[in-house]
């Protein structure tokens, strides 16, 4: 055997960090296929029919799967729709079930007779990458048919006890929210980019993930010892001994900073000459208060509440929430709560409303407008919040996607008679419960003077602030390249609504990406942003950067940069000054940083 | 048969090429423009344009013919960037498809 063995593959960079540890593959090794003849035309009858359902039902998985990704990040349902085009082609679709029809084979050999004469016919092209990435497509659709044959259930994550790095083709919600930091060392899916499901809950996590891996459930074995590098996407099968003891020392190295900085992370985040922030977390289920709290979150600055109306067949009830919502306030009480309202796009409550013809969903009706479209959804969660803000009396209520001020009348208005039912009912509320906003529209930016006398506090949403302000969908790959959080027209938005705030006197937060990202740090603190809220995880290293910065510098430093005609010379100015300032963030995380999209340059290793 | 590969005789400008049924077949000459070629998205927007219209839609490249409304054919047709393809379209509205497909090639995908 030879020793240099080693096999480098790349993905996207998705969570921070260095796994290292042995592959276990979920729900990839093909089940043994069962082969026989089918004996009388009753029985071929029968087989066809069992064949055309196992497709339906993968047909409708593959749907499950795609309307369970994040509406904003559709990225990777293009390639769902590829498996779902490869089932119903008649090379293979036809083709499988001639196979039954003539040569009278079971329907799990007739896709696998179908598969391997696809396969031959890929092998005969010139190009074997193209190939070999082409036959994955096409096997993986083939084997979601197999499994449903077999009667194959979803492998549970729950079931594995070891400490391993996990490799599939995907992750699904479902899986992802069950994954357990303490075993799960790292993570790496064929799909997905840095922002599907995955990797927004390896985040909050901790785990270091690699997405987007080509043939990663094909390349790696079960049990290959695996360096995963999630600042990189760079994935390492079977390393040789030098790259391991490269990587064991980062992994060391990572670890130490962070051990450090989190020693600090219950410090308040105050700047050097004395400019004290907010620093909170976002989150989306009670279960990660924990880990809110012990990276240092203050307050709880967005809880997103989609989660529980999502996956499931009836509409959660009032009870339900409010049993979430309070056992939440009661964890993080006395410190705040901000609940933000239903968020959700029409598309992902196909199961309650009727399903649309939205040409358009990222301009139709969804989030508040939806909430307002559907008063008896909102008002049951509003009621669900009220009644959880009566005993702990620290939850802030806020809505998103608000466009101006006719949807803040109405809201109030019903919020207005929710409260007036509850009184007559005797049943107990906060009667100051802050209202808030999310400035995620450029209208509501225009109007964010009008706005801020209505309100309690803003929090700008800068995910869909970029995108309405730039007019594009980053989950659109012709123009993702357009989504850029320096851009000087999003900077000088969030300094309108930072402005209008506080000229009316109520704070403003950030809750979007940017606050999570340490190298922004110096922007938004010399925007004048009131709190932080992101991720979790990213808290130490963000108030770290807060406490190391000087907001007279940072004030200065905004008072340049935008006045900056492009979002590049913003991002070279960024680099230069976070380089200057904070050398060792850059050695130990960012090799490339979030947001520059050019590949990163590879240490050598050894 | 798995796949059923047509012979296809080039023509190197938008013509005429058989008018044997009622409905004319139209061709047009294509360079695959976008960095990474057709790969399986690129296959899929194909095929997706191409059953929206009634006309059987044919992609051909060095003599071998794929039908573009297989992901299958279309992906095995095997298109690197500066590939040179010829698009034919026959049926009742083969103009109109044959202009929708123009724009994916024209646009490169939307890609890079």
């Amino acid at each position: 055997m030879n020793d240099n063995s080693s096999l480098t593959i790349r993905g996207i960079g998705a969570a921070p960090g260095i796994a290292i540890g042995k592959a276990i593959l979920l729900e990839r090794g093909r089940v043994p296929v069962p082969h026989y003849r089918l004996f009388g035309e009753q029985a071929v009858a029968e087989e066809c029919k069992r064949f055309e359902e196992a497709v339906c039902e993968a047909e409708s998985d593959l749907e499950t799967i795609k309307k369970s990704i994040r509406s904003e990040f559709q990225e990777h349902a293009r390639l769902l729709e590829v498996q779902q085009m490869i089932l119903r082609d008649p090379s293979i679709y036809n083709e499988s079930l001639r196979y039954i029809r003539e040569e009278r084979s079971n329907a799990q050999l007739a896709i696998i007779k179908t598969l391997r004469k696809a396969k031959e016919l890929f092998n005969s092209l010139s190009n074997d990458e193209y190939a070999m990435s082409r036959i994955a497509d096409v096997n993986a659709a083939g084997d979601r048919v197999i499994g449903i044959l077999a009667g194959q259930n979803h492998t549970n994550l729950e079931h594995i006890h070891q400490r391993a790095v996990l490799v599939a083709h995907d992750l699904t919600p479902a899986d992802a929210i069950q994954l357990q930091a303490g075993r799960t060392l790292g993570i790496v899916t064929e799909i997905g980019g840095s922002f599907s499901h995955t990797s927004i809950v390896a985040r909050s996590l901790g785990i270091p993930a690699v997405t987007g891996v080509e043939n990663a459930a094909r390349l790696i074995a079960e049990n290959d010892l695996l360096i995963v590098d999630g600042r990189t996407g760079i994935i390492i099968i079977n390393p040789c001994d030098r790259e391991l003891q490269f990587y064991t020392n980062l992994q060391d190295e990572i670890r130490e900073y962070l051990k450090q900085i989190s020693r600090h992370a219950h410090l308040t985040a105050e700047t050097l000459d004395g400019h004290r922030v907010g620093a909170e977390a976002n989150i989306e289920a009670v279960e990660e208060v924990v880990a809110a709290k012990d990276n240092g979150a203050e307050a709880i600055g967005l809880y997103r509440t989609e989660f529980f109306f999502m996956n499931r067949v009836e509409l959660p009830d009032e009870e339900s929430l409010y049993r979430d919502y309070h056992d939440l306030a009661e964890l993080m009480a006395p410190s705040q709560v901000t609940i933000r309202t239903l968020d959700l796009g029409a598309e992902k409550l196909t199961s309650w409303c009727p399903t649309l013809e939205e040409a358009n969903p990222a301009l139709g009706l969804r989030s508040i407008r939806l909430c307002l479209h559907y008063k008896e959804i909102f008002k049951t969660q509003l009621r669900a919040i009220l009644r959880a803000s009566a005993s702990t009396r620290n939850i802030r209520l806020m809505l998103p996607l608000i466009s101006g001020m006719g949807e803040i009348f109405e809201a109030k208005r019903i919020f207005k008679e929710v409260q007036a039912e509850l009184t007559q009912k005797r049943i107990a509320f906060d009667k100051d419960l802050p209202f808030g906003v999310m400035i995620e529209v450029p209208s509501a930016v225009a109007v964010a003077d009008l706005l801020a006398r209505e309100v309690d506090f803003f929090s700008i949403g800068t995910n869909d602030l970029i995108q309405y302000s730039i007019g594009i969908d980053r989950s659109n790959e012709h123009v993702a390249y357009l989504y850029e959080p320096l851009h000087p027209g999003v900077l000088r938005f969030i300094k309108q609504a930072v402005d209008a705030g506080h000229d009316a006197g109520i704070p403003v937060a950030v809750c979007g990406e940017m606050a999570g990202e340490p190298l922004y740090v110096p922007i938004l603190l010399g925007l004048k942003i009131d709190s932080f809220s992101m991720n979790p995880v990213a808290l130490p290293r963000v108030k770290n950067l807060v406490r190391r910065s000087s907001m007279k510098e940072c004030c200065r430093f905004v008072e340049k940069i935008i006045r900056m005609r492009t979002a590049s010379e913003i991002q070279q100015a960024v680099s230069k000054m976070v380089m200057r300032k904070f050398p060792e963030e850059f050695h130990v995380f960012d090799p490339n940083w979030i947001g520059n999209t050019t590949l990163p340059v590879m240490k050598n290793p050894g | 048969m798995l796949l059923d590969r047509r012979t296809f005789s080039n023509r190197r400008e938008t013509a005429l090429i058989q008018s044997d049924e009622e409905s004319p077949a139209l061709t047009q000459e294509f360079i695959v423009a976008n960095r990474m070629g057709i790969h399986a998205r690129v296959a899929a927007q194909i095929v997706k344009v191409a059953c929206r219209f009634e006309s059987e839609v044919l992609i051909a490249k060095s003599e071998v013919s794929a039908n573009a409304k297989s992901i299958l054919d279309v992906m095995t047709l095997f298109c690197p960037y500066g590939s040179k393809v010829f698009v034919t379209a026959r049926g009742s509205d083969a103009a109109q498809a044959l202009n929708a497909l123009a724009a994916l090639f024209q646009t490169k995908f939307g890609e890079p």
